[in-house]
């Protein structure tokens, strides 16, 4: 399987993504187009991953077993990152809520008056 | 078409139709579950790749945990088709043009790197995804990361409660 189509699905996911964080106002869809980002990333090192132990098994190197665990390592940290950072980002719009009643992301464009 | 070309196409029409119905869907209740659809189709090219332990791993915390939050945050707050704030059409026209003319510039590099047609498979099987494989990396060599990712969490774990304290 080519590195190119998995490289052209991810950059399709992550753009699709950046789509919606410009285009929707609901701050919670918002939110889950950079977890969609996210995981368009994650899609394209584990793939890369595959490519570096592909060559390395090919090339025969000595270390040929272990050489691209670092990829998925990444991709394992970068899941833990993101369950932390929805935590703290839905409690952040939850207060946000609570004060102006809306979800709304043009709502606080008004704060600065 | 062997069986697994024809799956990665299908995983990949499945992702891409998924997340545009993300984008479209006025009821942002629909919106996380099309989400859960995009979830469940990475996890299937994680399994094609044969990073097993990605794959399970990404249904449980991303599906399984952070997508709940969502709906019970999206539950807590009654948000439906009604209360979805009025967006203006050239808005959405500028943000799907933009997002269209960066996907244009990415696959054009793509077509001009060179370097990559000739590094041009890559494999189904291997043991790198198995996780007797990966905890030996992860636990050996990332000690460090990895504990302090438990600080991370606490540290969020504590954030996320100061944040919603009703003071």
């Amino acid at each position: 399987m080519p590195i190119n189509y998995y490289i052209i699905l991810s950059f399709v996911l992550f753009s699709i993504g950046i789509a919606g964080v410009l285009v929707r106002r609901n701050t919670i869809i918002i939110f889950m187009c950079i977890e969609l980002m996210l995981n368009a990333v994650n899609l394209l090192l584990v793939a890369f991953s595959k490519m570096h132990y592909a060559i390395a098994n090919h090339a025969g190197a000595s270390n040929h077993a272990t050489v691209g665990t670092e990829g998925q390592l990444f991709v394992f940290f970068i899941m833990v990152v993101a369950a932390a950072e929805v935590s703290i980002g839905l409690a952040i719009i939850v207060m946000m809520y609570r004060n102006v009643h809306s979800v709304d992301a043009n709502f606080l464009n008004r704060l600065k008056n | 078409m062997s069986a697994t070309h024809f799956l990665f196409w299908f995983l990949s029409a499945l992702a891409v139709f998924s997340a545009l119905m993300v984008l479209i869907s006025k009821n942002p209740v629909h919106s996380v579950l099309w989400l859960i659809a995009v979830f469940f189709a990475i996890s299937g090219h994680y399994i094609l790749m044969n990073a097993q332990f990605l794959a399970i791993v990404n249904i449980i915390v991303y599906a399984g945990a952070i997508m709940v939050l969502f709906l019970f945050v999206i539950m807590l707050m009654n948000l439906g088709k009604e209360t979805e704030p009025r967006k203006n059409i050239w808005m959405k026209i500028a943000g799907a043009i933009a997002a269209g003319s960066l996907l244009m510039i990415l696959v054009s590099l793509i077509g001009q790197a060179t370097e990559m047609s000739h590094r041009n498979m890559m494999m189904k099987e291997g043991e790198i995804g198995l996780i007797k494989n990966l905890g030996k990396v992860l636990f050996t060599q990332y000690v460090v990361p990895f504990e302090i990712t438990s600080i991370l969490f606490l540290s969020a774990m504590v954030g996320a409660v100061v944040i919603g304290k009703k003071d």
